[in-house]
C-alpha cells in the first residue's frame, strides 16, 4: 500500500492505481474526458494534468500510476499537487483547446444539460474566445440506426474506438486522418454491426454520438427519473427510465459492479418506442370472431362465464417471459383455489425445475465470477443474443489472456475466440467422458466454469443433457467450497422468480407441451396466458384463452378475453435473475387507458370468481411472497449456497439425441412482444438479417 | 578542424564503394568479434566512458540507455530498433549514412544488440528513402551472405537484422510512434512510463537508437572509448555530422567534432554566410525543433548539446539552418508550424488543436494582418502546448514560434504597423505561407 | 494536410500479381508469428506501386484479409501516413518539399513552375503524365531546393533546370536522379573541405590515441579563425 500526499495530506492508497483513481479515493475530483475506468488509458485528451514534485512537467494522472513515483530526496512520500497555479493553467490551457473547434451550438444539442464539456468548461472555461480563426468543420457521419452523429462536436477522446474494440468486440470504428484533421467514423461508414453500441452515446463526453431515435424529443432536466431494472433478459441489468408525463422518453444504464457494470444492450436501451405502440389499453372480448372493446366488468363477466363451469383440471395457466414475481404468485394462487394444477413459467417448454435444488437452475458462479473464470464452456449457448452485456463481460475477461472458452453449440461470432468443440449433446458427452482434449482445460483450470443455455434445457434429452453437464462439471472440479462453475443462463426475465416461487405444474399438473396438447384435443376448457406470446397459438384449438399482458402480440390475437396488463416500466414488480438476485423494478408510468398492474387484475378477478385472494396491497401481496419465499427478501443480495448436488443431478439419464443444440434467441431484435412493437428494432432486425452496410433510408 | 584520421565517416559522400568490400577496406568489421567476445559489460562500459549521447537529437547517454535494458532474461525476446525516419527539417545525415557506409551501421547493429541481450533489430527508415533502402538492403544482404550477420555467423550471436519502412509520417520519429508504427498501426506516441526499455516492440524489450549513434558505436570500440571522448568537449564528446543548409555559399553535409564553433563550421566547409558572416540573420542551430538564435548570439558559439541548450536552443540533430538577412523570419518560421500542424499525430489535444492555432496566427502575421496583442497571445498559445503533450512534437512545434517572438518581435510588429498603414485594402498581403 | 479521404471513382477489385503475393510472403516473415500487421504498410505500398502510385479502396480490404486486421484499422494506416496517394496521381508524381530549408532556397520557385507547367497542386496533367504535390521534409536539406518524383530525389534544382526536368520526363527523355548541378551527394559544391587525400581508403591512418581534452579545446580555438578553404 504505496503512501502518496495529494495537496498535503498524506493517503494510503491501493497498489497498482493510477494517481486519477488515488485522487478520487482521497477525495479530489480531477477534471478528465478520455479517461474511462472501464477502457483502456489513452492519455489524449491531457485534462487531467497534475503536478507531481519534482517532475518538470505536469503529467497526465491517468496515466501515471502511484507504483511508477518515487518517494522525495529524504523518503518522504511522492506529493501530488491538484490545486496550483501551474495545474489550473495547464487545465484552463487544454479546455481553450478543446473548445476553439467546438461550435456553440449548445442550445440546439442533445447534450445539454449532461455535457461533460459543458460542465468543465463552467469550472475551467472563460467567458470570451481569443481564436480568431475559422472554426472547423467535420462531415458527419453514418455509423449506425441508433447513433446520430455532429462530428464537428467531437473532442477525439477516442472513448468510443475503445469501447467497440474492447469491450463491444466490433472493431468497426476507428480515428482516420491525423493532426487536426483526425476524424471518428466506421470503415466507408458502414453501421456498426453490434448489439452494444449505444453504450457509445453514454461514453461520448460531448454532444458529438446522441441517441438518433431520442433525437431532439426532450432535455435532461425536464425528465423525471425512475431507477429500475430491465426485462430484455434475465440478467436484470440496472437501468434508469427517463420519463416526461405520461411517456417513457429514453432507457439509461446504471452501475452495477456485479451485473451490468455500466453497459446495456441496445435493445434495453431502444426499447421505449415499442412501449408506447401496440399497447392494450383495455380489455377485449373475442365476439362473433372478432376482438371488440370491453369494459372491465364485462371481461370479467365472460371470464367468469367459462371459469364457474370449468373443472379445475380443465383449467392451465401459461406465464410469459416478462412476467413479474407478483402476477405469477397471484396466478398460482388463485389456479390453486380453483383446483388447476396446469401451471408453467416454462413457455419455450424447458425441463428444468425446482426439485433439483435451486443451484441447478441458477447462474451460481455469479455474473460477476467472469472475470475470475480462467476456462469456459459454453453448452447450447449464445450468450451475444442471450445476454449481450454478459458476452462483453467474457470477451473483457478474455482479452486479458487469462480465459480460454470452448463451445459446444452454434458456432456462431461470439466477438472471441473460442475452441468450438461441436454442434450438439454428443460433442457434451465427449468433453463430459474427458475424451476431449478441452476437458483437459478444464480440469487443469483453477476457476472453470460452464453455462448452460435455456434452450439446451428445452430440448427432448434435456434431461440427459444436464446429467451430462453435471458429469462434468463433477469431472472437471467445477464445484468446490469456494467456487461454484455450475451455471445456468435464462433468457427469460420471470424464469427463476416463476421456479422460486414454484409456477410449475403441480402434482398431476401439466406442463407447457402437455398444456398444448390438451388444448388442441380439447381436452382443456380455459387456457390463461400470463403474457406468454412465445408459445404455438394454433395448438391451442378451440379452447377459451383469456390473455393478460401489454401488447397486442400473438397471444392478444388468439385471446377470447384481453385484459390489459402493465409493461416493466409501469409497474413495481419483482424480478430475480439468472443468479437468483432479487430486484424490483420500479413504476416510472402509469400504464395507458384502462391497463392496470397485473396482479391487481388478478385480485379482482379472484374476487369475481368468489375465489378473493387474501391481499389486497403490493404490500400485502409482497408480505404474502416473503412468508413462502423468504430468500426474496433480499433485495439485491444472491443467497449464498445454493444448494446443488452434482452427484445426484448426475445420476440421470444420459440417452442424448442427435439434434444440434439451437440458439434461445432467433432475432435479437425481437425476442419479446414489446420489442416487436417496436420500430427502431424492427429497423435493426432488418439491418441485421442483410448484414446491412451504409446509410439507410431513414438515416437522420 | 577535425583530423582526416578522426573521420569516422570516411565515405559520406559517396565517392567510394558503399559494398562490403569498400567498407572492409574503410576498416568496417575489423576485430568485431574479439569486442563481442569482451562481453557485453565491457561494450556498455566503453559506449558509456565515450559520452556517447544520442545523435537523433535529445542527447541521451547511449551507454546509459542500453544499460536500462533487462540484465537477466524474462523470456520475453529483446530488440534493437533503429530510428532512421530521418524527417527533421534541416537534417540529411543518417541518409549519407544509409547509402554510402550502411556497414557501420549493420556493424553497429550487431555489437548494439549483442550489448543489450537482442537478437533481432529492426531498421525504420523513411518510406521516401527508396534508393536509400534499396541501397541498405543490399549491404544488409551482403552481411547475411558473408556470415557476419544473421544465424550462426561469424560472429557468435545471432542477429537477424530487418529493414522497415514508413509511409510518410514525422511523428514516427518519436520513438513510441515509430514502435507503433511498426506493430502495424498508426504512428502515435504511446504514454510514458512504461518506458521501451521494458515494455518496446511487441511488448517486449526495446531499444530504439538513431542511425548516426549506432554507426559510431563499431569505430568508438576499434579505436578505444578514450579517443571518442577525447575529441570535443566535456560532456559533449566526440565527432558529429552536421547538416548546413539554407544561406550559406555551399550547403553540404559534414563530419566534424562536437563543439566547433559555428563560425568555423560554416566558413570552412559551407563557403560561409551568403552575402559575408555580416549579413547573417539567424540559425536555427538543430533541426527545426529548436529555438533559432539571432546573429549576435552566433558570433562564438560552440556548436554542442550543453552550449546550446544554455541559450535555450539545443544541438538537436545538428542541422544548422542558416537564414540570411534577405529572409522573411516570419514567413520561415510559419512554414515550420505549418510543418508541426501537417505532421501532429492528432492524437493529443494541446499540439493537434494548438499547432493549426499557432500556423494560423503566424500565417496571418507573416502578412501583417494581426494585432500587435496577439504576439503575447501566440507566445501564451506556445506555452500552452508546451510540456502539456504526450510527447515531444508540442513543444517541438512550441518552440520555434518562441524563438521567433523572443528574437524577431520587432519584425512582427513592423509587418503589423506595416499592414495597418497601407491603404489599400488587400494590405501588404503575401502569399501564404504553404500551399494548402 | 486536409482530410484525407478514398477517391470517389474506384475499381471493383484489386488483386495482387503473383509475383507480389510471393514477396508479401517474405515481408510477413520478418515478423514474429502473430506479429503480422507489422507488414501492413510495406503491403499497402506494394499496393499502391502495382496500381499506378495510388491507393485503391478494395486493396485495404485485400491487405487487411491477408493480415488479418478490421477494415477500420488498416482504413486508418492509410489516411495517417500521408505517402498514401488516395487518388490518381501522375505517370510522374512530383513531391516538391515545401518545408523551410527548401523555401529558404527557392522552392517557391519551383511551385511556380509546377503551378506553370503541370497546373494546380493534386491535379493529374491532361496527357496523363504530371502530377504534384507539396510535401513536407524529404531529408535531403544539404541539397535544396529539391523534389521527389517517383523513387527519386532530384536535387540542387533551379526554376530552369527543373522545368527542363519536367520537360525531359514529359518527353521521355533519359533523366539523372540526384544533384541537377553537378554535385558529388551533398559534398560541398565545388569540392569536398574533408578527406581530399582520400583518407577514407587507408585504415592505418585512422587515429586511436587519445589526446587530452585541454588539446582539443585549445586546438578547436585555434582553428577558429583559420580561413575556409576555397
Amino acid at each position: 500500500m504505496p503512501k502518496i500526499i495529494i495537496d498535503g495530506a498524506e493517503f494510503e492508497v491501493a497498489d497498482g492505481i493510477t494517481l486519477i483513481q488515488a485522487c478520487e479515493e482521497a477525495g479530489v475530483e480531477i477534471p478528465r474526458f478520455c479517461y474511462h475506468e472501464r477502457l483502456s488509458i489513452a492519455g489524449n485528451c491531457r485534462m487531467c494534468l497534475v503536478e507531481v514534485a519534482g517532475m518538470p512537467k505536469p503529467v497526465a494522472s491517468c496515466a501515471l500510476g502511484v507504483n511508477d513515483l518515487r518517494p522525495g530526496p529524504n523518503g518522504e512520500p511522492p506529493q501530488i499537487i491538484t490545486k496550483s497555479e501551474t495545474v489550473r493553467r495547464a487545465r484552463e490551457g487544454v479546455m481553450e483547446f478543446l473548445l476553439i473547434n467546438h461550435p456553440l451550438d449548445c442550445p440546439i444539442c442533445d447534450q445539454g444539460g449532461e455535457c461533460d464539456l459543458q460542465d468543465q468548461a463552467m469550472v475551467y472555461g472563460v467567458d470570451g474566445s481569443r481564436f480568431a480563426e475559422n472554426k472547423r468543420a467535420v462531415e458527419d457521419k453514418y455509423i449506425g440506426p441508433l447513433i446520430k452523429t455532429i462530428m464537428t462536436r467531437c473532442i477525439h477522446c477516442t472513448r468510443c474506438v475503445r469501447f467497440m474494440a474492447e469491450v463491444a468486440g466490433v472493431d468497426e470504428l476507428g480515428m482516420t486522418g491525423r493532426g487536426e484533421d483526425v476524424e471518428i467514423t466506421t470503415y466507408l461508414e458502414r453501421g456498426m454491426m453490434s448489439e452494444l453500441s449505444g453504450n457509445v452515446i453514454d461514453l461520448c463526453p460531448v454532444g458529438a454520438l446522441t441517441a438518433k431515435p431520442y433525437a431532439f424529443a426532450a432535455r435532461p432536466w425536464e425528465l423525471r427519473k425512475t431507477e429500475s431494472i430491465d426485462v430484455m433478459d434475465a440478467m436484470g441489468c440496472n437501468i434508469r427510465i427517463d420519463t416526461r408525463g405520461r411517456e417513457v422518453m429514453r432507457i439509461l444504464p446504471r452501475n452495477h459492479d456485479d451485473i451490468n457494470e455500466e453497459w446495456i444492450s441496445d435493445k434495453t436501451r431502444f426499447i421505449w418506442d415499442g412501449l408506447r405502440t401496440q399497447r392494450l389499453d383495455q380489455p377485449y372480448i373475442r365476439k362473433s370472431g372478432k376482438l371488440r372493446p370491453a369494459t372491465w366488468d364485462e371481461a370479467f363477466a365472460a371470464i367468469a362465464n367459462k371459469m364457474k363451469r370449468a373443472k379445475g383440471s380443465r383449467i392451465a395457466a401459461i406465464a410469459g417471459d416478462l412476467a413479474g414475481a407478483e402476477e405469477m404468485f397471484a396466478l398460482k394462487g388463485l389456479m390453486t383455489q380453483l383446483g388447476s394444477p396446469n401451471i408453467d413459467c416454462r413457455q419455450d417448454g424447458s425441463a428444468i425445475n425446482a426439485s433439483k435444488g435451486r443451484g441447478a437452475y441458477l447462474f451460481n458462479s455469479r455474473l460477476a465470477g467472469i472475470d475470475e473464470a480462467d476456462a469456459l464452456l459454453l453448452i447450447g449457448c449464445n450468450p451475444r443474443t442471450e445476454a449481450a452485456v454478459l458476452n462483453a463481460r467474457i470477451r473483457v475477461r478474455w482479452r486479458t489472456g487469462a480465459l480460454k472458452v470452448g463451445v459446444i453449440g452454434q458456432e456462431a461470432d461470439l466477438t472471441y475466440d473460442y475452441e468450438y468443440i461441436g454442434a450438439g449433446p454428443l460433442s457434451l458427452a465427449e468433453v463430459a467422458n474427458a475424451r476431449h482434449r478441452f476437458a483437459k482445460v478444464l480440469k487443469s483450470a483453477k476457476r472453470p466454469m460452464l453455462i448452460l443455455g435455456s434452450a439446451a434445457l428445452a430440448r427432448r434429452d434435456s434431461g440427459a443433457v444436464m446429467t451430462l453437464a453435471a458429469k462434468l462439471a463433477a469431472g472437471t472440479g467445477m464445484v468446490s467450497d469456494e467456487w461454484n462453475g455450475f451455471n445456468v443462463l435464462h433468457h427469460a426475465a420471470s424464469r427463476v422468480a416463476g421456479l422460486d416461487i414454484g409456477f410449475l405444474p403441480a402434482k398431476g399438473g401439466l406442463n407447457t407441451t402437455r398444456i398444448l396438447k390438451a388444448a388442441k384435443a380439447g381436452k382443456l376448457d380455459v387456457v390463461y396466458l400470463l403474457g406468454a406470446d412465445e408459445i404455438d397459438m394454433e395448438s391451442l384449438g378451440r379452447t377459451f384463452v383469456i390473455y393478460q399482458g401489454s401488447h397486442g402480440d400473438a397471444g392478444a390475437h388468439r385471446a377470447d378475453v384481453i385484459l390489459p396488463g402493465a409493461a416493466y416500466t409501469e409497474k413495481s414488480a419483482l424480478y430475480v435473475n439468472t443468479e437468483g438476485r432479487p430486484q424490483i423494478t420500479e413504476r416510472a408510468v402509469f400504464p395507458p387507458g384502462d391497463a392496470r398492474e397485473d396482479w391487481t387484475i388478478l385480485r379482482a378477478l379472484s374476487a369475481i370468481l368468489g375465489q378473493p385472494l387474501p391481499y389486497d396491497s403490493l404490500a400485502g401481496i409482497r408480505s404474502a411472497i416473503y412468508v413462502t419465499h423468504p430468500h426474496l427478501t433480499q433485495i439485491d443480495e444472491v443467497m449464498s449456497g445454493a444448494r446443488l448436488d452434482l452427484n445426484k443431478l448426475a445420476r440421470g439419464s444420459t440417452r442424448i439425441g442427435k439434434q444440434p443444440f439451437s440458439p434461445a434467441v432467433d432475432d435479437f431484435y425481437l425476442s419479446n412482444p414489446i420489442a416487436r412493437a417496436s420500430a427502431v428494432m424492427g429497423e435493426l432486425s432488418a439491418l441485421m438479417a442483410n448484414g446491412a452496410t451504409g446509410a439507410t433510408g431513414t438515416d437522420g | 578542424m577535425l583530423k582526416d584520421e578522426d573521420r569516422i565517416f570516411r565515405n559520406l559522400y559517396g565517392y567510394e564503394d558503399p559494398g562490403l568490400k569498400g567498407a572492409k577496406k574503410r576498416g568496417a568489421w575489423d576485430g568485431t568479434r574479439k569486442f563481442l567476445q569482451k562481453g557485453r559489460d565491457w561494450v556498455i562500459d566503453e559506449i558509456k566512458s565515450s559520452g556517447l549521447r544520442g545523435r537523433g537529437g535529445a542527447g541521451f547517454p547511449t551507454g546509459l540507455k542500453w544499460s536500462f535494458m533487462p540484465k537477466i532474461p524474462d523470456g520475453r525476446p529483446h530488440y534493437l530498433v533503429v530510428n532512421a525516419d530521418e524527417s527533421e527539417p534541416g537534417t540529411c545525415k543518417d541518409r549519407e549514412i544509409m547509402r554510402h557506409d550502411p556497414h557501420l551501421l549493420i556493424e553497429g547493429c550487431l555489437i548494439a544488440g549483442f550489448a543489450m541481450g537482442a537478437n533481432t533489430g529492426y531498421i525504420y527508415i523513411r518510406g521516401e528513402f527508396i534508393r536509400e533502402r534499396e541501397r541498405l538492403q543490399a549491404a544488409i544482404d551482403e552481411a547475411y551472405d558473408a556470415k557476419l550477420i544473421g544465424k550462426n555467423n561469424k560472429h557468435d550471436w545471432d542477429f537477424d537484422l530487418y529493414l522497415h519502412h514508413g509511409a510518410g509520417a514525422y511523428i514516427c520519429g518519436e520513438e513510441t510512434a515509430l514502435l507503433e508504427s511498426l506493430e502495424g498501426k498508426k504512428g502515435q506516441p504511446r504514454l510514458k512510463p512504461p518506458f521501451p526499455a521494458n515494455v518496446g516492440l511487441y511488448g517486449a524489450p526495446t531499444t530504439v537508437n538513431n542511425v548516426e549513434t549506432i554507426a559510431v558505436v563499431p569505430d568508438i570500440l576499434r579505436r578505444g572509448a578514450s579517443w571518442f571522448a577525447g575529441l570535443g568537449r566535456p560532456n559533449n564528446t566526440g565527432t558529429k555530422l552536421f547538416s548546413i543548409s539554407g544561406h550559406v555559399n555551399r550547403p553540404c553535409n559534414v563530419e566534424e567534432e562536437m563543439g566547433i564553433p559555428l563560425k568555423e563550421l560554416l566558413d570552412r566547409h559551407a563557403g560561409g554566410v551568403r552575402g559575408g558572416w555580416d549579413n547573417l540573420l539567424t540559425v536555427i542551430p538543430g533541426g527545426s525543433s529548436v529555438r533559432c538564435l539571432p546573429s549576435d548570439m552566433c558570433q562564438n558559439l560552440y556548436m554542442d548539446f550543453d552550449t546550446l541548450s544554455a541559450l535555450k536552443s539545443g544541438l538537436g540533430t545538428a542541422a544548422v539552418i542558416v537564414m540570411d538577412k534577405s529572409t522573411d523570419i516570419i514567413r520561415a518560421i510559419a512554414r515550420l508550424a505549418y510543418f508541426y500542424k501537417h505532421e501532429s499525430c492528432g492524437q493529443c489535444t494541446p499540439c493537434r488543436e494548438g499547432t493549426g492555432w499557432m500556423y494560423r496566427v503566424l500565417d496571418r502575421m507573416a502578412r501583417g494582418e494581426a494585432h500587435k496583442r496577439e504576439i503575447d497571445m501566440l507566445l501564451e498559445v506556445t506555452y500552452q502546448v508546451e510540456g502539456h503533450t504526450i510527447c515531444a512534437l508540442g513543444d517541438a512545434a512550441a518552440w520555434p514560434v518562441q524563438g521567433l517572438i523572443t528574437h524577431f518581435r520587432h519584425v512582427i510588429e513592423e509587418r503589423i504597423d506595416q499592414y495597418s498603414a497601407n491603404s489599400k485594402p488587400e494590405g501588404a498581403v503575401r502569399e501564404p505561407a504553404a500551399a494548402e | 494536410m486536409s482530410v484525407r479521404r478514398l477517391d470517389p471513382i474506384q475499381p471493383e477489385n484489386f488483386k495482387f500479381s503473383a509475383a507480389n503475393m510471393r514477396w508479401a510472403k517474405t515481408q510477413v516473415k520478418k515478423y514474429p508469428k502473430g506479429k503480422q500487421a507489422s507488414a501492413v504498410i510495406p503491403l499497402l505500398w506494394r499496393a499502391q506501386e502495382q496500381h499506378g502510385g495510388w491507393l485503391p479502396e478494395p486493396a485495404l480490404r485485400t491487405v487487411a484479409e491477408m493480415l488479418d486486421m478490421s477494415f477500420i484499422r488498416v482504413y486508418e494506416i492509410a489516411t495517417f501516413y500521408t505517402m498514401f496517394n488516395l487518388s490518381p496521381v501522375g505517370k510522374y508524381f512530383v513531391q516538391l518539399c515545401g518545408t523551410t530549408p527548401c523555401w529558404l532556397r527557392g522552392a517557391d520557385d519551383l511551385k511556380a513552375v509546377c503551378r506553370r507547367v503541370i497546373g494546380a497542386q493534386n491535379q493529374v496533367s491532361e496527357d496523363g503524365l504530371l502530377s504534384w504535390l507539396e510535401v513536407e521534409c524529404l531529408a535531403a536539406c544539404a541539397n535544396a531546393p529539391m523534389v521527389q518524383i517517383n523513387e527519386d530525389y532530384y536535387e540542387d534544382l533551379s526554376a530552369e533546370s527543373f522545368e527542363k526536368l519536367l520537360d525531359d520526363l514529359r518527353e521521355g527523355r533519359a533523366v539523372k536522379p540526384g544533384p541537377q548541378n553537378g554535385r558529388q551527394f551533398s559534398c560541398p559544391e565545388g569540392g569536398p573541405t574533408t578527406l581530399l587525400n582520400g583518407a577514407g581508403s587507408s585504415k592505418a591512418k585512422l587515429s586511436t590515441k587519445t589526446k587530452s581534452k585541454a588539446n582539443t579545446l585549445k586546438s578547436v580555438r585555434k582553428k577558429k579563425s583559420a580561413p575556409a578553404k576555397g
